[in-house]
């Protein structure tokens, strides 16, 4: 039996923080409420009414604002090691932190692609120094994510890695897919599965539908999504494996994955906040933040993955993170890279895009931010005595606009720049420790 | 009318007949022995392709020469596109020399209008990847109108490599403008998925294509064989080619060029007399010079004031 996977990040102090009056809500815990909340020596010390701050804690006045259990990220990428210039683990991670995240997984297709032990160890290494909240790294499934050589993914769980991909690129032979699957009952880890049939997406630059036939684009039919899914869910129940497929875009594979799950395969998933509240109708403009790949697609398939985030089908909210730089992204739209940022946007776009118009409570939008670790065996952070202190405090009617005072991120291709935004995260503790506190949030008294 | 023309879409039906009426008063300039006349005196047109081209470069130059512009003509080989430069910074260099508008052609979707975010030049898109290629679609509308006279109500079948044409994109939208039922067909594989609502039907065989008045084919490109689009050009023509037993002695043929004889045109009908094919490439100066005509000194643009963008380009 492997040990649990490990996140890591640069050395900080235990916080103790009171946070005053905020509207305490863990879908969880069923705590929904006004309430205390005191964190002291980094752990959750006690919840209620009027508590007294211990020497020395800073006091944080939430009147007005929610406490949630801080989010987590399963998908993101920081760039590091080989692209620093659009993100590194210290901005990546500030992004995250503004987001309200306490923890993030980072893909590994960077350069080189995290494809052995030592590669994974130096990058943890330089985790523990730059970090701010725990980041966890992902190893790939083939060597160099060729697609054709297993990586040694036992040696690379026992380094940490927390689980396996290549994402960026789909396992094309199935033959490889089922090996990493056998496998799997060595190395431990869960497959998380970039999927496309790279046959049928072709030199696709958008979802294939009437805006690429009205643009000349070529197009990424849904089909190339859900067909490999479906190849994918077959092998991993033949194999009695667990695969988490990453940001679903499709309606055909909402179903394909609710008929795996139904017949006992155990398969889990993610989609992402532009798959949930943007379509291919936005990439008319041809502007290139609403390029990446899966692509937005239809309406029909946006209404999908809204029902089924509701339903659980969809377990949890992953960004997709993808920084890039500002002169790839000024280009016309079919050489420009694939790929938007996500993690400070997160959270404020779908409670403006979703939640204020009523089609998602707010409580399961809390659940399905927080559950992306789940999948992977990493623990869901909550707001009770005794758990690690992993707390975003939100200010759900501040409105701002998306980008107007920049980003924490190296890279500024996000996907909702220029949008209004209702609900901004003021302040962030994760694992015990203040990550992110907003430029305009006053520090909390000292006790 | 705006002050680029990147799209088909940007022209309402009045701006497209005046565009035509604009060509019809140079077609008689061009009669004269002087083809001349002083408009854009002093004023500079740039021509950007990164594209081959014969028909589409050569007559923007001929159309802004004899509107007296200065002209500059850059092609990708050859200049620093070939060194890497972006297509920003290319454009942000040429734009330093304070040109009136910039002419470009390039392989990729969207170029033109980033262009038009780059500069304060007039932008003419003269072809961006299989997006569209919108003076092609005004010379064809003019070509055809000096023919017909009306073209309302007037049935149009664009035969083809739809998938891969501008051209095919930029024809449905202006016929349909100009009260044209516009019907596509060809291969299967080469029908965009999602195409019908640009307005226009969708039919895989030539089987009805005798009501068509007007039969416009478009260029079979040879590339497209590898990726098994089609499986021969041999069946493609069987299918396809439109010959001297489909063309009805009433319709009219045309052809953005270049033809492959044999392919996509049998060699009688190209020399028939009901192809406008000649009198299409003929359309292309004059079409063009009332382009430059509108956006440069027509409407919109009042005599000696250059036109200033309507928004400050974006500090992208």
């Amino acid at each position: 039996m492997r040990r649990p996977p490990e996140l890591d990040r640069a050395p900080v102090p235990a916080a103790t923080v009171l946070i005053r009056g905020a509207r305490v809500l863990d879908p969880r815990t069923a705590i929904d409420g006004r309430a205390d909340v005191l964190v002291r020596d980094g752990v959750v010390a006690d919840i209620g009414e009027a508590l007294d701050p211990p020497q020395g804690a800073e006091v944080v006045d939430g009147e007005g604002l929610h406490a949630f259990p801080a989010f987590v990220d399963p998908h993101v990428h920081l760039r590091t090691p080989g692209r620093e210039d659009e993100e590194d683990l210290d901005s990546g991670t500030r992004a995250a932190a503004a987001g309200g995240f306490c923890a993030i997984l980072a893909q590994p297709n960077t350069a080189p692609v995290v494809d052995s032990a030592p590669i994974l160890r130096s990058l943890r290494e330089r985790a523990r120094a730059e970090a701010r909240i725990p980041t966890g790294f992902l190893g790939a499934i083939t060597v160099g994510q060729l697609g054709e050589q297993l990586t040694e993914m036992a040696e690379l769980a026992d380094a940490g890695a927390v689980a396996f991909t290549d994402d960026g690129l789909p396992v094309r032979s199935g033959g490889v897919m089922r090996q990493a699957l056998q496998y799997q009952r060595l190395a431990g880890r869960l497959l998380a599965l970039h999927e496309e049939d790279s046959s049928l997406s072709g030199q696709g630059a958008m979802h294939e539908g009437e805006v690429s036939a009205l643009l000349g684009l070529a197009g990424i039919p849904s089909i190339s999504e859900s067909a490999q899914v479906a190849r994918d869910c077959a092998i991993a129940a033949y194999e009695q494996g667990r695969i988490h497929v990453q940001h679903v875009s499709a309606l055909e594979t909402v179903e394909v994955i609710e008929r795996a799950r139904a017949a006992g395969t155990r398969v889990t998933c993610e989609a992402t906040p532009h798959h949930l509240l943007l379509t291919d109708e936005a990439v008319s403009s041809l502007d290139t933040n609403f390029k990446m790949n899966p692509p937005l697609r239809g309406e029909p398939d946006r209404q999908a993955l809204i029902q089924a985030l509701r339903s659980g089908t969809v377990d949890c909210v992953a960004t997709d993170h993808a920084p890039h730089a500002r002169e790839e992204k000024e280009q016309p739209f079919e050489l420009a890279p694939m790929g938007v940022t996500g993690l400070e946007t997160a959270f404020a776009a779908l409670h403006t895009g979703l939640v204020l118009p009523g089609v998602l409570d707010l409580a399961l939008l809390v659940e399905r931010m927080t559950a992306g670790g789940q999948p992977f065996g990493l623990p869901v952070p909550r707001i009770e005595r005794g758990a690690p202190g992993n707390v975003c405090l939100v200010d759900l009617d501040a409105e701002w606009e998306v980008g107007e005072s920049g980003y924490e991120s190296r890279s500024a291709n996000c996907a909702f720049a220029g949008r209004r935004m209702t609900g901004r995260v003021r302040m962030t503790i994760a694992d015990g420790a203040v990550a992110y506190r907003e430029r305009t949030f006053a520090l909390g008294a000292v006790a | 009318m705006r002050r680029h023309l990147l799209s088909i879409d940007d022209l309402s039906r009045d701006d497209i007949e005046r565009i035509l009426g604009r060509a019809e008063s140079f077609a008689e300039v061009s009669g004269r022995e002087i083809k001349k006349v002083p408009t854009l005196r002093g004023r500079t047109v740039i021509n950007l392709f990164y594209e081959a081209s014969t028909r589409t470069s050569s007559s923007f130059e001929l159309a802004a020469k004899r509107l007296s512009a200065d002209l500059v003509s850059v092609k990708s080989s050859g200049s620093s596109v070939d060194k890497g430069e972006s297509l920003k910074d290319t454009v942000q260099t040429l734009s330093a020399y304070d040109p009136a508008a910039i002419v470009i052609r390039s392989p990729h979707a969207g170029a033109a209008a980033l262009v038009a975010r780059w500069t304060r030049a007039s932008v003419i898109n003269a072809g961006d990847g299989k997006h569209e290629h919108p003076t092609q679609a005004l010379l064809d509308v003019y070509t055809l109108a000096r023919r017909v006279g009306s073209l309302a109500g007037l049935r149009v079948w664009i035969v083809g490599d739809v998938m891969h044409s501008r051209v095919a994109r930029s024809g449905i939208l202006a016929f349909s403008r100009m009260g044209c039922e516009v019907t596509v067909c060809g291969p299967p594989t080469l029908i965009p998925r999602g195409i019908e609502s640009l307005g226009c039907r969708v039919r895989t065989t030539l089987d009805e294509l005798p009501e068509a008045d007007v039969v416009y084919a478009l260029r079979m490109q040879h590339e497209r064989m590898d990726g098994s689009f089609v499986p021969s050009l041999r069946e493609y023509a069987a299918q396809y080619q439109i010959d001297g037993r489909r063309l009805r002695p009433n319709q009219l043929l045309m052809h953005p060029g270049p033809v492959n004889r044999g392919v996509e045109l049998a060699a009688e009908v190209i020399d028939s007399p009901q192809a406008l094919i000649v009198e299409q490439v003929e359309s292309g100066v004059v079409v063009r010079m009332a382009v430059l005509y509108e956006l440069l000194a027509g409407h919109g643009a009042p005599s000696g004031v250059r036109a200033q963008p309507a928004t400050e380009p974006q500090p992208a």
